[in-house]
């Protein structure tokens, strides 16, 4: 009914009543601020596309200038260190540009080795920048500027800029993640795509919907009030019985359950009913149904919905700002038990209170800095997420 | 496929067919498959409950001693019995109204724009990966936005609003009040904060909108075209209607998103010490500084002890209630408008 209604516009209406008159002037004179109005709500429409692109150079604009004027300082404070870095970083280019080549066609056919080629570069830029700055020492281009201290690790106040504590401890919360989310993700979403009723989908699927929905602070008062007495002190022995990285980890895992079910269940439900039927119609029972015929079918979702859960994960800040115990900063280890400081939460720690870092001391650019960094590896990971997704709706 | 799967799995495979097909032996791995299975989800929602259940239990000295003095309180990090969050959830309902303001137009407009207008256009594609890719970007890169942009540039205002003031020109005393008022706390505001989150949801909104109207049929289109409309009465009396519901539940959604996020905020300069607003008008605390409801755990959550762990209990409750009913509501407004066309 809707869709026949002409215009809401009473001055269209009587236009249109008055018959014979159609080719007359009113007609046109209503016809040109209907151009009108059209036109200007084309613009409108553009103007706010244009302002959300905007958004994207903004932060990418102030990313880079902060950024870069952090390296120039630090570079300019150790002398011969840029040229480390510089060279480092075109040996891993070259890397991965000649040698994943080379290294994929070693490998041969198959599932595993289709996956291999299509991360060599990715790895091969990865292996050769980390074993070019460990060689060179260039994780301590990025170590100390100015300082007494010679410990490694992150106190931006101090003036010690170890990236590689906060990047091994952003790891080490990955890896806790993961262990924690996928498991627990994927087994729920194979349960609810291939073995629930339809009945207990619908009232399961909201309560997974509501899970995603918990802030992270919530679930970072969790890991401090709950998981790490009740769990990391109860189960090991702590130095610090208030706060740890184990604790954070779990919490963090909790986070990302709720996207690897997801986006595993939307992968296994675009695998089309036929494999199954087909499946079943051999006389396959529904364990060998759902791991030789679905999962297969569906992987290249599952590892999306893994990478996609990564990126979650490194980008978290508050439960690791709370729960992971390090205010000031961190030495490096590798202690999950201990406390810690991620990307984030160092970000995060730099960030707020009286004594706020500001203007252009390098500790408040150095936030910039792992911004970039932080903005760059997990672009990397969405990107990659998104194509395998999109690769799954694709083929089927 | 199938075939070739089955077939490698050699004799063992065979057999069960066997079995399976005549009904004699038990399906017994597959019901053991399906008891990890349904383990794992049940420890998913388990989670849930002992989440819930413990911030109650855990928050509820708070309910019970002085309920009413924690709501009406400002945010305290000095001492638990004069600790509340009331100063926390006005900064949080303004941050929303912001962010409704800022985000929802942009990011609907927006949509409207790419699957509507340009939806062929290299510049619309563009738009399009650059949407993606920001949802993807972790909040407190939104905070260094803040930081970098919003909080300088709102700071920057406060020049030509004392150039307005002085001159004593009676037309544009407004415009240098206005500007005096995005400018306060040299910039560390709630406008700042308010800015930062709407680029944090531009891009849900974004997705979410594209996607409800995406889901409306080309038919609707094409029948308003057809009998004369214009694309703008197409638009806003055909298929913004029927595309509604979807773009509401995306806007809750987001806003339930804004609602929850302290990284992006802490970043901006959200207060996480003290902050008790007192007798001041309603002006000055909106140029003064500012908190929110997850930054006031954050300072809550950082105090050692059984009595602050109560009240950040208590706060975590409050913002957990909030959310849930956003979210809620979202997912109710979702199943019931599902329409297949």
């Amino acid at each position: 009914m809707a869709a026949v209604t002409p215009p809401n516009d009473s001055g269209a209406n009587q236009a249109l009543g008055a018959g014979p008159h159609l080719g007359g002037p009113g007609v046109l004179r209503l016809r040109a601020s209907r151009r009108r109005r059209d036109g200007l709500a084309r613009g409108v429409f553009t103007a706010a596309s244009l302002t959300t692109f905007l958004v994207t150079v903004l932060i990418i604009g102030t990313l880079v200038f902060d950024a870069w004027d952090f390296v120039r300082q630090i570079t300019e404070a150790d002398a011969g260190s840029g040229w480390k870095l510089g060279l480092t970083l075109v040996a891993a280019v070259l890397g991965a540009m000649f040698l994943a080549p080379a290294l994929a066609r070693m490998l041969g056919q198959g599932r595993f080795a289709a996956w291999a080629k299509r991360l060599a570069g990715m790895f091969t830029f990865l292996l050769v920048a980390i074993v070019g700055l460990s060689v060179f020492g260039g994780w301590t281009v990025l170590n100390r500027l100015g300082s007494e201290l010679t410990a490694v690790g992150w106190y931006p106040r101090r003036g010690l800029f170890d990236m590689s504590t906060i990047i091994v401890g952003t790891f080490l919360v990955v890896i806790i993640a993961m262990i924690v989310a996928m498991p627990l993700g994927i087994g729920a979403a194979v349960y609810l795509s291939e073995y629930a009723k339809p009945r207990i989908r619908k009232f399961v699927k909201p309560i997974v919907e509501i899970l995603a929905g918990i802030p992270s602070v919530v679930l970072a008062y969790f890991a401090l009030a709950f998981l790490q007495p009740n769990l990391v002190v109860r189960f090991f022995d702590p130095h610090d019985k208030s706060a740890s990285i184990l604790a954070a980890g779990v919490a963090v895992g909790i986070l990302t359950i709720p996207i690897i079910a997801s986006v595993t269940e939307d992968a296994l439900r675009a695998v089309p009913m036929s494999l199954r039927e087909a499946s079943f119609g051999l006389g396959a029972q529904r364990a060998q149904t759902t791991f030789r015929v679905v999962f297969p079918a569906g992987v290249s979702g599952i590892v999306a919905a893994l990478i996609l859960g990564i990126s979650r994960a490194i980008g978290e800040t508050m439960v690791v700002a709370i729960a992971a115990g390090a205010v000031g900063g961190a030495l490096f280890h590798l202690d999950p038990l201990d406390t810690g400081q991620t990307m984030t939460a160092a970000m995060a720690a730099l960030g707020f209170g009286s004594d706020q870092v500001a203007g252009a001391d390098s500790a408040f650019q150095s936030l910039f800095f792992i911004g970039a960094l932080l903005f760059l590896m997990t672009l990397g990971l969405n990107v990659l997420g998104d194509r395998l997704v999109r690769r799954v709706r694709e083929v089927y | 496929m199938a075939l070739t799967t089955i077939g490698s799995a050699g004799g063992s495979s065979a057999r069960s067919i066997t079995e399976g097909l005549t009904r004699r032996g038990i399906d017994a791995r597959s019901k053991v498959v399906e008891g990890l299975l349904v383990a794992s989800l049940t420890a998913s929602l388990l989670i849930l409950v002992v989440l819930v259940v413990d911030i109650v239990q855990r928050s509820w000295p708070v309910w019970t001693e002085r309920p009413g003095d924690f709501l009406r309180d400002g945010l305290n990090s000095a001492s638990t019995s004069s600790a509340g969050v009331f100063s926390a959830v006005r900064g949080t309902i303004i941050l929303a109204v912001i962010v409704g303001v800022v985000a929802f137009p942009l990011g609907i407009a927006c949509a409207v724009y790419l699957e509507e207008y340009a939806t062929k256009s290299r510049f619309a594609s563009w738009t399009r990966v650059n949407v993606r890719n920001l949802a993807g970007v972790p909040s407190i890169v939104y905070g260094l936005l803040g930081l970098g942009i919003f909080v300088k540039a709102l700071n920057g205002l406060g020049e030509p609003a004392n150039d307005l003031q002085g001159s004593g020109f009676f037309g544009l005393r407004w415009l240098g009040n206005l500007l005096n008022l995005l400018s306060g706390n040299s910039g560390r505001n709630i406008f700042a904060g308010g800015l930062a989150l709407s680029a944090l949801v531009l891009p849900i909104v974004v997705i979410t909108a594209s996607e409800a109207l995406r889901a409306v049929p080309r038919s609707i289109r094409e029948g308003a075209l057809g009998v004369g409309a214009t694309q703008w009465e197409t638009v806003r009396h055909h298929v913004l209607p029927a595309a509604a519901p979807g773009i509401l539940t995306g806007t809750v959604l987001s806003l339930a998103r804004a609602t929850g996020e302290a990284a992006p905020l802490l970043l901006v300069g959200a207060v996480t010490g003290t902050l008790i607003t007192g007798d001041k008008s309603f002006v000055e605390q909106l140029s003064g500084p500012f908190t929110a409801l997850p930054v006031a755990i954050f300072s809550y959550a950082r105090q050692a002890g059984d009595d602050w762990r109560a009240v950040t209990g208590a706060a975590a409750l409050v913002l957990l209630v909030l959310v849930l009913i956003m979210n809620g509501f979202a997912i109710a407004l979702r199943n019931r408008y599902d329409r297949k066309w």
